[in-house]
């Protein structure tokens, strides 16, 4: 289809609707085109990795990635200053993108993990594509993100502690995972890694300008990093799954870069003059977490909000 | 975003609303504030800056921020671009609602995008105005305290996802018909942030149009929810180009100084005759039973929209412009604290920088 907009002698810049209907895709965000993300990467299962496993452990990163992404994303119009507003949106656009990499790869290596969705009555299949059924059809207790990913956002002094957490786990999870035996993981990794670097630079700058800045903003850091350091080991204790990959050489444990995390974690806190928190961790539920799929109450009601809309249309077109 | 420049509302800083109704009189009507600053400052002016100023706009070339220019010629430009700047802050309340709610991921990711360039955008317009002497803490303080405007389409709410789309392709693109022309406004670095601005914009508004087109290809209600929204969305659409010229009292002027390139009702006009099509190709009616074809003008005619309705929003009263400026500041507010400790925490490195230094 194509419209022409009316002959005008206004000059070049008077022309905007020029592209409407064309394929300049120059200006797309990051993940708004319509490609297929894990195109010309190598899909097979690598040999001795169990698919079902591949899946669950794509979920576990993905749905930390999705959760968090939709946590920070709740800032948006609401940051202290129009640039902090920037800065927290680049952060959530892109673990948004490493999400859907992740989903996608997770329903590719097991079909099964995808919820079933309404067919219409001539046959037709649901127009909902993978990552969006995983995403908005499935129920909390699917979900595999950690307890972190979930938590309310608190302040920004507790949302930049939250990131730098977070960040500083990831980054060295995914630095090593860039050796995966899975080419899609691999390649999801080596991108993740800059973007995580910048997130943790960006958390670790705020989390010591907040600390050594006025008295009201050390005491409402240090109350933030205290709330959620609460959910610090749970991201370096390793799920069988993760266990299991990673002994095929496909997965990291996470176990594994909890002494590198930490380190770098020691740095920030020295920097910011804060002692090494010292706060009861959160309990499992009969011995389940996240990664099980058991989940805090803050999970339900952020995905209740999330899948409003897409699941009051299951055959709709977006 | 909505970059909306709505000239008419911008204008009066302190101009009474009723002002802009068409054909209506408002006794004891405040006088704009741009013709009362110049007289003395005017007088004092050496008549061959005055001179060199109006021939510079005379053979349309650009003002910048280190030449001489009249008062009220200062005033205007930071009135309009502030009033700009504000719009697109203020414009990312009512599809940043949604954005917790879209429901694709990619959808998802297209709106959390553009709702960020409407912040990024609301920087450039900050900074333009800085050019001026206008700093944006000074700014955000008289959108706070209701001193300085913004614009009136973000007083209606987004209440379906269809709106998402909507204000992509209407508003954003009622934005564009108005900012295109101000790519070659006399002030330099007002023309250069629209240029960059125009170009978001125009990919905004593709991302909303495509996304009504994917909708009308769902189900017959998405299909319902497009028009619905469509029906709310036409007549304040058309209020963005402000009132008819023959009611908008300070477009000569701004015409005349170039920071103004088109009439109110010229540019409504290139919206109108652009947009049809576009209604007709997503398969949509525009809710005007007056719409149709004029072969001897070459454009459509049109309605009228409810000039009533347009002053009543601007003086206060549409559906959303207490909660709006309410959200600006709590916001606000919420971060001064973080505000605060970056500046003290800025001011102890440069000591520590200094202490150093003399060491």
């Amino acid at each position: 289809m194509s419209y022409e907009a009316p002959a005008s002698d206004h000059g070049d810049h008077d022309s905007p609707y020029e592209g409407l209907f064309g394929g300049d895709s120059d200006h797309w965000a990051f993940g708004t085109d319509f490609d297929d993300p894990l195109a010309g990467i190598e899909a097979a299962i690598p040999d001795g990795a169990d698919p079902r496993a591949l899946a669950q452990y794509c979920l576990m990163l993905g749905d930390d990635a999705l959760v968090l992404s939709h946590r920070l994303s709740q800032w948006c119009g609401r940051a202290p200053e129009l640039e902090l507003d920037i800065a927290l949106a680049n952060i959530a656009l892109d673990l948004l993108g490493q999400a859907r990499l992740l989903l996608a790869r997770a329903a590719s290596a097991d079909p099964s993990v995808v919820p079933p969705l309404p067919g219409s009555s001539d046959g037709l299949p649901s127009p909902v594509p993978a990552e969006d059924a995983l995403a908005f059809f499935r129920d909390d207790r699917a979900y595999r993100n950690a307890w972190l990913a979930e938590a309310p956002n608190g302040d920004f002094g507790q949302t930049v502690a939250r990131i730098l957490l977070f960040a500083t786990a990831r980054l060295a999870l995914l630095e090593r995972l860039r050796a995966s035996r899975d080419a899609v993981l691999a390649a999801v990794a080596a991108k993740g890694v800059r973007e995580l670097a910048y997130h943790r630079d960006f958390a670790a700058r705020w989390f010591v300008t907040l600390a050594q800045g006025t008295e009201e903003s050390r005491g409402r850091v240090t109350a933030g990093l205290a709330e959620v350091w609460r959910h610090h080991d749970e991201l370096f204790r390793a799920h069988p799954v993760e266990r299991e990959l990673a002994g095929a050489g496909v997965a990291v444990d996470p176990a594994d870069v909890a002494g590198e995390a930490d380190a770098a974690l020691a740095t920030v806190l020295a920097a910011s003059d804060l002692p090494w928190p010292r706060v009861p961790q959160a309990g499992q539920l009969g011995g389940r977490s996240g990664r099980d799929g058991a989940h805090t109450e803050a999970l339900s009601p952020l995905l209740a909000e999330m899948q409003s809309v897409a699941r009051a249309h299951p055959r709709g077109r977006w | 975003m909505p970059g909306k420049t709505v000239p008419e509302e911008a204008a009066p800083g302190k101009t009474v609303p009723e002002e802009a109704v068409p054909g209506k009189t408002v006794p004891g009507k405040t006088v704009p504030e741009e013709t009362t600053v110049p007289e003395e400052t005017q007088a004092a002016a050496p008549g061959d800056l005055q001179e060199h100023f109006e021939a510079t706009i005379a053979r349309g070339a650009r003002i910048e921020p280190r030449d001489w220019m009249p008062d009220a010629y200062r005033a205007t430009l930071v009135r309009q671009i502030a009033q700009h700047a504000h719009s697109e802050i203020i414009g990312m309340q009512p599809e940043g609602n949604w954005i917790t709610r879209a429901p694709s991921l990619r959808r998802k990711a297209i709106l959390l995008a553009k709702v960020q360039d409407e912040a990024g955008h609301g920087l450039y317009l900050y900074s333009a105005c800085e050019t001026l002497g206008a700093s944006r803490e000074e700014l955000t303080s008289l959108l706070l305290a209701g001193r300085q405007k913004y614009s009136s389409i973000f007083n209606y709410p987004a209440l379906s996802y269809a709106d998402v789309g909507t204000i992509g392709w209407l508003v954003d693109g009622a934005a564009i018909c108005n900012q295109v022309p101000l790519c070659r406004t006399s002030y330099g670095p007002y023309g250069r942030a629209m240029i960059r601005i125009c170009k978001e914009e125009s990919f905004h508004q593709r991302q909303g149009y495509e996304l009504l087109m994917t909708m009308m290809r769902g189900t017959g209600e998405q299909r319902a929810m497009v028009q619905e929204s469509v029906n709310r969305f036409w007549w304040p659409s058309l209020m963005m180009f402000g009132p008819p010229d023959a009611d908008s009292p300070n477009s000569a002027r701004s015409m005349a100084w170039g920071i103004k390139r088109n009439g109110n009702d010229e540019l409504r006009q290139r919206f109108v005759d652009m947009t049809v099509p576009q209604a007709e190709a997503l398969g949509v009616t525009l809710p005007d039973p007056g719409l149709r074809w004029n072969a001897e003008r070459e454009s459509y005619d049109f309605g009228e929209p409810d000039w009533s309705e347009f002053t009543a929003v601007l003086r206060g009263e549409g559906p959303c412009n207490a909660q709006r400026l309410a959200h600006r500041r709590r916001a606000h507010a919420d971060g001064a604290w973080v505000r605060e400790a970056a500046l003290a925490f800025a001011g102890k490195t440069a000591l520590a920088t200094a202490g150093a230094d003399h060491d």
